[in-house]
């Protein structure tokens, strides 16, 4: 519907999509996985993201077509661009860039304004993404999340720059404006929670419970010295405590705010009884329509809001007779050419910027074709700094963790620094280089592809596959563990699993690679930019799928 | 309450048959009644917290086992009745791995309970 | 030691940190030389003067082992004592008081 405003000015297109009509009494607007994305970016959404078991062909493991047909969306509008892959290239310069806090504090205002009391939930995953993050240790989006009036939020890389900064933002920074909750985070001595499980907050005289529920996977996925003194997990059990104890004092909606990805959210959602709705995270899953879940205490409303601030998504819902009788939910793209950038907003992230300015805006080199990131296999991003990876660190075969975040570029972009970064900005990018023999490399892998594909959600990590250069090999994700990965080739030649292999990375997670020694990621980046100004279309390498015919995540 | 020795033999098996052979058991059951608590992926291999509880009166032992470690037996409690029969500790576990609380009753029966803790390399993440 | 023991209606949880290395035997050094066995085998927890629990440990509890247990009949101010004896004989008691 928003297709025939596209080339209207930014007053007439905020009144035809974010014109949404106020519904019942109590909202709450969510954003997630804004990976410190505080101006407008492109971000293509997957082709790949496969379901397995339970989980085949169902939200959210829906791409392209099959996604809009689910959404009753129409191919060729605004809102298939924000939702899908489809026409990527063509689609992104008719409906410009998504996101940014500027346009997205517009949005916030306008939404708050027609619906009094809505709280501003952020699921996380916003401190960390781009180079001022890393570079302020995330003092950049702490300020810029106070003043586009986030009331509640969780974590996930928020806890990569360190137990000790995470606290001391909250308690300094955030007291009294931003509450930071984690049910799920304790201390690895007691068990004592590290933050405050929940909050209970009246909206329109109706008495709200929000949960936190941190990444559960943080020590696991991320480097473990990070959080030494914090255990983390799913802990549904604890998570029914503090549901069952909200309820007690009153209660009458209870929301779940959520890092846990989306498929461990819906099982979630079918075990904990008494909650109204699990505003979800992690997994970057666009998700229009939400996932209705039946458990033994009723039914729980499940979403997932995308990444990158492509997304604000709005719950409403009507409460009576002390419980929620209905509820509309809306997931918004920010389109930032239809949004009147906030003139606050923009001048604080102006003064945030600047004295990074002239580092930030360094030309590296010129891209020929579409980089992107996200899908369960590779991206063209990913494939670049596999190559360069290979190149720059004389290596047979190079692997780039599976991340979900990481801006998109159109054919004909310049990737300044600030881009790049958008691509490899944490506080371990050290790449590394390793000799591993065969037997290792089926290990490194198969151990990945459980993350992935394990048939029970609470077993997997909500991250993609290892990405994978100079090697080929074929993927069953049906198969068991250690029975995935098939067919391992270098140049046409069976892995061997007795030969070593030299292997190029980046970001371990391991202690001992902190004080190793090994260089920047982005210094193997900018060394391979300079051989490479005009960076050609890059390929990416994916394995040969078997058993994945049919499924609608694949494109 | 029984309070013994040492149990070198049962900490040396390698198997829930040599285990119970050690100890002079009954063959175990499978029982629902019986749960052993832990994390589905570990965060750290070296330290999985582990809980073993039942809810059924008359239990003077329980065991917590890891089927694929060197050594299947992690530890035992042998309780008083004035405590519950509940109890949690953190072990080691190398791999990927089924665990079991085992639980010897007054009666002699021998009940388990089981779940799969993973053991994961790590890295990556949305 | 660390002990914490919280009453809560007509039992008190009972949580307790121990300081030990608990080396398996299984592991070598840099001089790939094997570094012996040495772990805490036999723990007594005691309810004032009662014992009400034991356990045998092998190599495989944690580095800094944790234990927790329930105790019945447990109230403020009553003792709760902890006993260890490692493979070497080396043996260590701490005691808390029940809040
Ligand atoms: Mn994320
Ligand atoms: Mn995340």
């Amino acid at each position: 519907p928003l297709g025939r405003y596209a080339h209207a000015d930014a007053a007439t297109a905020e009144k035809g999509l974010y014109d949404l009509p106020r519904f019942g009494n109590v909202s709450f607007l969510h954003m997630t996985d804004c990976h410190a994305q505080l101006l407008p970016i492109h971000f293509r959404e997957p082709s790949v993201n496969l379901g397995v078991g339970a989980m085949a062909g169902r939200t959210p493991h829906l791409v392209g077509e099959h996604l809009l047909r689910q959404a009753g969306v129409r191919p060729g509008t605004a809102l298939a661009h924000a939702y899908t892959f489809l026409d990527f290239e063509k689609a992104a310069r008719r409906y410009g860039k998504v996101g940014g806090f500027a346009q997205l504090a517009t949005l916030v205002k306008r939404l708050k304004a027609t619906r009094p009391g809505a709280l501003l939930l952020d699921g996380g995953d916003t401190w960390q993404g781009s180079a001022v993050s890393l570079w302020t240790n995330g003092q950049d989006m702490v300020e810029a999340c106070k003043l586009l009036g986030v009331d509640i939020m969780t974590g996930h890389w928020e806890f990569t720059y360190g137990q000790e900064r995470v606290q001391e933002i909250v308690k300094n920074d955030f007291a009294g404006k931003i509450e930071f909750l984690a049910q799920n985070v304790k201390t690895a001595d007691f068990g004592d929670p590290v933050f405050k499980p929940y909050t209970l907050r009246e909206i329109n005289g109706v008495p709200c419970a929000i949960i936190g529920q941190a990444f559960p996977y943080t020590p696991i996925a991320n480097p473990r010295y990070m959080v030494a003194d914090w255990t983390f997990g799913i802990q549904d059990d604890n998570l029914q405590q503090m549901v069952d104890e909200a309820r007690g004092k009153g209660a009458q909606v209870v929301v779940v705010l959520s890092h846990n990805g989306m498929d461990v959210d819906l099982k979630m959602a079918s075990r904990v009884r008494g909650v109204d709705a699990i505003l979800g995270g992690h997994t970057h899953d666009g998700v229009p329509v939400p996932v209705l879940v039946d458990n033994p205490g009723g039914k729980t409303l499940v979403t997932n809001a995308g990444s990158n601030g492509k997304f604000l998504g709005v719950l409403d819902f009507e409460v009576k007779n002390g419980k929620v009788a209905d509820w509309r939910y809306k997931l918004l793209p920010v389109f930032a050419n239809q949004l009147t950038p906030d003139a606050e907003m923009s001048a604080l992230i102006q003064r945030l910027r600047a004295p990074h300015q002239a580092k930030l805006s360094e030309k590296l080199a010129v891209t020929d074709g579409l980089l992107y990131r996200r899908g369960n296999f590779n991206g063209t991003w990913d494939q670049l700094i596999c190559d360069a990876l290979m190149e720059v660190q004389d290596a047979q075969i190079a692997f780039s963790p599976g991340f979900r975040w990481g801006s998109t570029l159109l054919p004909g972009d310049t990737i300044t620094r600030e881009l790049m970064m958008d691509q490899v900005a944490t506080t371990y990018s050290y790449a590394t280089v390793t000799e591993m023999s065969g037997e290792m490399i089926k290990t490194v892998l198969e151990d990945v592809c459980d993350n992935l594909f394990n048939p029970d959600p609470y077993y997997q990590q909500g991250g993609d596959m290892v990405r994978v250069g100079g090697l080929t090999y074929a993927c069953a994700p049906l198969e068991s563990m250690g029975r995935r990965v098939q067919d391992m080739r270098l140049n046409g030649q069976p892995i061997d699993p007795g030969k070593t292999y030299r292997v190029a990375g980046w970001a371990p997670v391991s202690e001992e690679a902190k004080s190793a020694g090994h260089k920047m990621v982005w210094d193997v980046l900018e060394t391979w930019f300079k051989a490479h100004p005009r960076v050609t279309p890059r390929k990416p390498n994916v394995p040969r799928l078997i058993g994945m015919q049919g499924n609608p995540g694949l494109a | 309450f029984a309070q013994g020795g040492y149990a070198k033999a049962a900490f040396e098996a390698k198997s829930m048959a040599e285990l119970t052979k050690a100890l002079g058991l009954a063959t175990p059951t499978e029982s629902k009644d019986i749960t052993v608590t832990g994390p589905d992926i570990a965060e750290n291999g070296a330290v999985v917290p582990l809980g073993a509880a039942t809810t059924l009166p008359g239990v003077k032992r329980m065991m917590l086992l890891v089927e694929k470690n060197p050594n299947m037996l992690a530890a035992l409690f042998d309780f008083s009745d004035a405590v519950d029969p509940a109890v949690s500790t953190r072990v080691k576990m190398g791999q990927s791995s089924d665990v079991f609380a085992v639980a010897v009753m007054n009666d002699g029966r021998v009940l388990y309970g089981h779940k799969e803790i993973k053991v994961t390399l790590g890295g990556c993440g949305g | 030691m660390r002990i914490r023991a919280q009453a809560a209606g007509d039992k008190a949880t009972v949580r307790v940190l121990m300081s030990h290395e608990m080396e398996t035997g299984q592991r070598k050094d840099a001089s790939g030389k094997v570094i012996p066995a040495w772990f805490i085998q036999d723990v007594t927890a005691k309810h004032n003067d009662k014992v009400v629990m034991t356990a045998q440990w092998g190599p495989a509890v944690s580095k800094n082992p944790f234990m927790q247990f329930v105790v019945k009949g447990a109230k403020a101010g009553d003792k709760i004592s902890i006993t260890w004896v490692d493979n070497r004989g080396d043996t260590r008691t701490d005691e808390a008081t029940v809040s």
